[in-house]
């Protein structure tokens, strides 16, 4: 038991040596640069040692449940050898994590009110809503995609940089060809979609993969996933802002 | 009591939104891999923790960071502060007037990067599966860096004007440049820590700022150019992170000149 809270006191400094920067790029700007008083001081301290305590707790349980979990599943599949469920469960954690991702749900909106704004399609409710909601089942097939293609990458081994540029040269043709208005929305829509569990999943996925498989460098091959998940929704985006 | 039922509504849309995750998880665990989880009430407690973790942490920021970030975004980009710096009132704004903007943003991009919670996940990873070539801090104050130039440059782009693509695709040119370059083993790791910089902590803070920023400078449409800032701060990291690798493996191949040098002297 004190084990435990030793463990957790020790993150809890970590946590807190995290924040500091934060804390201290508010407080220099809000006294110095824009003399104003602090507001709600209370509630500010009160907010802080929530994200302090829920940072802890945060990579504590990262360690114990999400990053296991990852390397378990990956052992099974690869000595299972069955290709078919591996990318089936690939995709489905790509466009399961995305779809309902929250980050994701602000932005089809905002994109919805940019089309509407443009002309693109009709200023009503209703055809806002569908153009959201067309968006976002866009971007979690784009990124359940990233993912398998990313598997089928740490299996064959084919090296990443390749791919990214060709990636890279897709996205350049299409800013070319996509209407004006959904161009930053669109380059948004990569950082947004990859949320804070899926990361250490998805991480522990791919690197688990590699160690498992041999020949493969959990290093070289192991890395890249969410870096395919943040390349696709791009290009599909503005084919999404082409078509629609 | 306010604060309480927040964190109960927050605790609960976090579980809304980890429940895919874990039914894809245990369901193909259960029906494709028909095998038991090793340790699995220390997985399931490794969940709950996760789950806490994160609705505390949220909860946190939306009393505490975001409320304060996003006023301070506002007044920083509110022209009459802005004029106020400037001595000469009345004539057209430059962009260097901006000064202020631009400082924040690279502050605020360094110091939210730090505290990112899916970063932290990755640097972990990384050290472990590197067998502790890739330092945790190495990398996430190299990722930070890349997330602070990243949107100090996107709210320049955004006073100026300049289109957004002009940008994103130089600095693709120079990500594919610099890959022949840096050492194998960091470029998957760099292409990932584009896409792990942005998530909770970032990207509300940095909306805030640049749609601030667009509304109240002169020409510009929050709708348009206030979007592209967190498409600088997921490119950027991976020229800092293919950079940071460059550097250490330089210095590393000097010291090892440095010191076969001194070795030969000895010898002589």
């Amino acid at each position: 038991m004190s084990n435990v809270v030793i463990a957790l006191g020790r993150s809890m400094a970590g946590s807190l040596r995290d924040l500091l920067p934060i804390v201290l790029v508010i407080a220099f700007f809000q006294l110095v640069v824009l003399q104003q008083p602090v507001p709600d001081l209370v509630g500010l301290l009160t907010g802080l040692l929530c994200v302090v305590a829920g940072l802890t707790f945060f990579i504590y349980g990262l360690e114990m449940g999400l990053f296991p979990i990852g390397q378990v599943l990956a052992n099974a599949f690869a000595r299972k050898g069955s290709l078919f469920w591996l990318l089936v469960f690939s995709f489905s954690l790509g466009f399961g994590t995305t779809v309902a991702e929250p980050a994701l749900i602000a932005v089809a909106a905002e994109a919805a009110s940019v089309a509407a704004e443009g002309g693109m399609i009709e200023s009503t409710d209703s055809a806002r809503s569908g153009y959201a909601s067309g968006l976002r089942y866009t971007v979690a097939f784009s990124v359940g995609l990233a993912i398998v293609v990313g598997v089928i990458r740490i299996l064959k081994g084919w090296p990443i940089h390749y791919m990214i540029a060709i990636g890279y040269v897709l996205v350049v043709i299409m800013t070319g060809f996509a209407p004006r208005e959904i161009i930053g929305i669109a380059y948004d829509s990569g950082g947004v979609t990859t949320s804070t569990i899926t990361v250490p999943l998805v991480t522990a996925l791919g690197v688990g993969l590699a160690s498992a498989i041999e020949g493969r460098n959990p290093m070289i091959d192991g890395f890249g996933l969410i870096a395919f998940a943040s390349l696709t929704p791009m290009i599909f985006v503005m084919a999404y802002g082409m078509v629609v | 009591m306010e604060t309480l039922s927040q964190l109960l509504s927050i605790l609960l849309s976090t579980i809304r939104d980890v429940l895919p995750i874990i039914a894809i998880v245990f369901g193909f665990q259960l029906l494709v891999i028909r095998r038991p989880i090793p340790h699995l009430k220390r997985v399931l407690f490794g969940f709950i923790y996760v789950i806490v973790g994160l609705a505390l942490f949220l909860l946190g920021l939306d009393k505490a960071l975001f409320p304060i970030g996003e006023l301070m975004a506002q007044q920083l980009t509110d022209p009459a502060f802005i004029r106020g710096t400037v001595a000469t009132t009345g004539e057209a704004l430059h962009w260097s007037d901006y000064y202020w903007v631009y400082i924040f943003a690279f502050a605020i991009g360094a110091s939210t990067t730090i505290a990112e919670p899916s970063l932290i996940a990755v640097a972990i990873k990384a050290n472990e599966v590197s067998g502790g070539a890739i330092g945790v801090w190495g990398l996430r104050l190299a990722v930070a860096l890349g997330v602070a130039i990243g949107i100090s440059l996107g709210t320049w782009r955004i006073v100026t004007g300049y289109p957004i693509h002009w940008f994103i695709i130089s600095g693709y040119i120079v990500v594919v440049i610099q890959t022949f370059f840096a050492p194998k083993l960091i470029v998957p790791l760099a292409y990932d820590s584009g896409g792990v910089t942005t998530s909770t902590v970032t990207v509300p803070l940095v909306a805030a700022l640049g749609l601030g920023l667009a509304s109240t400078v002169p020409g510009r449409s929050a709708l348009i150019d206030g979007f592209g800032l967190i498409a600088f701060a997921s490119l950027f990291p991976m020229i800092t992170v293919m950079g940071y690798a460059q550097i250490t493996e330089i210095v590393a191949r000097r010291d090892r000149r440095r010191r076969e040098r001194a070795k030969m002297v000895k010898q002589e």
